[in-house]
């Protein structure tokens, strides 16, 4: 059977499967097992209503539960075996891997990833949206710069392959030390360290919507009064960008930059159809995946870390919506 | 705002100069890759695709036929025309290997040993030489080939390099990956929205808190039970896979939307006798379009795009490749120097994620407004 007639079917039989289970569930539920007749009607209306939220989450449950909870878990206790995953070794794949060049430079370069990115990132899409606002063919250009985020991370790695070719015919940067005079084309994915911040200008091309669209709505949000009375006051419009928007929409940077932040721990499309990891490029993701299906023990350390890393923000996320729904 | 002081002329034009500039320096890359991939392949190693418009100068290489050879007093002269009756403008030429393009059109270039050639711009030649020609001669000249625009990239990788099974293969990954996650994300989202039961707020949190669990972790662990139960790599674990790790997004997403909607409606139906089913299906899903169409764009655009997770769970066999896969993993490598194959296959790649992208632009924006905003 073709995998589209496969894909099809399934689409029929999950997505039948799901009505099927969640109307029969209720059904069952209403009619076989609280039917509000018998001798006390209103009770079993009751519990047949403590019993529903369950029968909707179940399957949510179920899979996050398998899917995201159980890796964790899973995880961790993987990482703490040998290679072939049957010698107990605790700590010895950490132990092992903080003492790998390799780790130590993915791990340098991860860390300016993350410093770098979200900052590039927030800055371009915060000086698009206030240049854009109220412009008469604003929307035309967000739109615009919003674009990349539609393209793979693949697609966009190839896109700037383009923009890097170490060929002065085909690369633009190259093309553009040429008419400086330059004799040599320069492959820049080669120089170290820079080659970093040449493959992280990706990242922000792609994440520049993102923060703008999110960084745009806030900046509407502003109430206007705010705005006059600064202007009234003989503010010049780099004040009121400063001290009057900047200040109101601090909360959504915040969001916006730990949000990007989060996207650069899982990214490695980008190094790994890039260089490979080559040339002093590798961050935490690609590292990993040159150990997935030759050291899983190694693997799922890495994957850790990176989890480690995250848990902070994941901290803060889950505080930020308590607070939200008291 | 317009008239308002402290707007000047000049500020406002700077304004506008500055976005046509980043827009330009946003768009120069995708634009780049467009043009080249409708460039021939010799075009695109010859000039820029910012020259594309314009003739290209290419190099070639011609055999002077030796046998057309007669005496003119003491030399041995050939005559005729490089283009053998083609067309065409040559703009230098040269003898030597070493030196191609020694002399421009029209001229004579002095070659060793007392030859000469002499090019004219249609291609008409004059051979000299004292010595008896014995194998021919070969001439160097370059022309201006004027633009080559055609399909024939698009033509060579979705016919001859199977990007056609891995655009299907893309396809197949996503359908199911995007509408099964929706459904059972929407009864999740009703739940925790408006059923009142013991640990809510607790299973809310949660689902915030796996909002950012890194995918990296689910690997190796699910992986192993995939093979433990069976499925093993194959496309029933992908959909699997990519519906447990959209579900976060889906039920926050989702459940955002429901809280909002007016609590009137919902206690109305209950009051005149309405089950939660029936008000989750009549009332509460046909309102949430927007959420729900917002989520299936993202979760679209996500699996379309992904790489990691098809490298993971599909199996590594070229049938079932992705075009994710088959750019990064077998493209970049087997046809690493062919720009013109590598620009058309990325444009495939992205050219149904643009379409999706251009026409639901507003359900993205509010679905990205809706999940990070709040």
């Amino acid at each position: 059977m073709s995998p589209l007639l496969q894909g099809i079917l399934t689409v029929v039989l999950g997505v039948g499967g799901c009505v099927g289970y969640f109307f029969l569930s209720n059904l069952i539920l209403d009619k076989v097992i609280f039917p509000p007749r018998a001798d006390n009607p209103g009770q079993n209306i009751n519990r047949a209503n403590l019993v529903r939220p369950w029968l909707f989450l179940f399957p949510a449950m179920a899979a996050l539960g398998l899917y995201l909870v159980y890796p964790v878990v899973g995880s961790f206790y993987r990482s703490l075996f040998n290679r072939s995953g049957e010698e107990f070794i605790g700590l010895g794949n950490y132990t092992t891997m903080f003492a790998d060049d390799g780790f130590r430079i993915a791990f340098f370069n991860n860390m300016l990833w993350v410093l770098f990115v979200p900052a590039a990132a927030t800055f371009f899409g915060l000086l698009v949206a206030q240049l854009t606002d109220r412009m008469k063919w604003g929307n035309i250009a967000k739109s615009l710069i919003f674009m990349p985020m539609a393209i793979s991370f693949v697609g966009a790695s190839l896109i700037w392959k383009f923009v890097y070719a170490n060929n002065a015919d085909i690369g633009l940067i190259n093309a553009i030390r040429d008419f400086f005079g330059a004799s040599e084309p320069l492959d820049v994915l080669q120089v170290r360290f820079w080659n970093n911040f040449f493959l992280m200008f990706i990242l922000v091309w792609i994440q520049t919507g993102f923060a703008m669209v999110i960084l745009s709505a806030a900046l509407r949000g502003i109430p206007e009064e705010t705005i006059e009375a600064a202007i009234i006051d003989g503010a010049n419009p780099f004040q009121v960008f400063f001290k009057i928007k900047v200040p109101q929409i601090m909360g959504t940077i915040v969001v916006v930059w730990t949000t990007i932040t989060i996207l650069v721990l899982k990214v490695f499309d980008i190094v790994y159809t890039m260089t490979g990891g080559n040339f002093g490029t590798d961050i935490l993701p690609s590292y990993m995946m040159s150990y997935m299906f030759r050291d899983d023990g190694r693997a799922t350390a890495v994957a850790f870390v990176i989890m480690i890393v995250v848990l902070p923000v994941m901290i803060w996320n889950i505080r930020q919506a308590r607070a939200e729904m008291k | 705002m317009d008239n308002i002081a402290g707007t000047k002329p000049a500020l406002t034009w700077a304004v506008n100069l500055s976005v046509i500039f980043l827009v330009v320096l946003w768009l120069i890359p995708t634009v780049g890759l467009l043009v080249s991939s409708f460039r021939d392949r010799d075009q695109i190693s010859a000039s820029g695709w910012w020259l594309s418009p314009f003739a290209v100068e290419q190099n070639f290489q011609a055999k002077i036929p030796a046998g057309e050879v007669r005496q003119d007093g003491a030399f041995f002269v050939i005559e005729g025309n490089i283009f053998s009756g083609g067309e065409g403008e040559v703009i230098r030429f040269g003898g030597a290997r070493s030196n191609p393009t020694a002399a421009a059109a029209g001229e004579t270039a002095e070659l060793t040993r007392d030859r000469s050639l002499t090019v004219q711009e249609n291609g008409d030649f004059v051979y000299r030489s004292p010595a008896e020609i014995k194998r021919d001669p070969s001439v160097y000249y370059s022309t201006a080939t004027p633009p080559d625009f055609s399909l024939d990239n698009y033509q060579t990788i979705l016919f001859s390099n199977n990007m056609d099974i891995a655009f299907i293969n893309t396809l197949t990954v996503t359908i199911p990956a995007t509408i099964i996650p929706i459904l059972i994300a929407a009864f999740a989202a009703y739940a925790l929205a408006w059923m009142d039961f013991a640990g809510r707020g607790l299973l809310i949190a949660v689902v915030v808190g796996l909002l950012v669990v890194p995918l990296q972790l689910a690997l190796v662990p699910l992986l192993q039970f995939h093979n433990k139960i069976g499925i093993g790599q194959s496309f029933l674990g992908i959909w699997m896979a990519h519906t447990g790790f959209g579900l976060p997004l889906a039920i926050y997403l989702l459940r955002n939307y429901m809280v909002g909607l007016p609590r009137d409606i919902i206690e109305s139906a209950k009051v005149d006798g309405a089950t939660d089913f029936q008000v989750f299906t009549k009332i509460v899903l046909p309102l949430s379009f927007p959420a729900l169409a917002s989520f299936a764009i993202f979760q679209f655009l996500w699996t379309w795009n992904d790489l990691l997770v098809a490298k993971v769970f599909l199996p590594s066999n070229a049938e079932s490749w992705v075009m994710t896969v088959k750019i990064a993993d077998d493209l970049l490598g087997s046809r690493g120097g062919d720009w013109g194959i590598l620009a058309s296959a990325a444009f495939i790649s992205i050219a149904v994620p643009l379409i999706v992208f251009f026409t639901m632009q507003r359900y993205l924006v509010r679905g990205l407004l809706a999940g990070s905003v709040k």
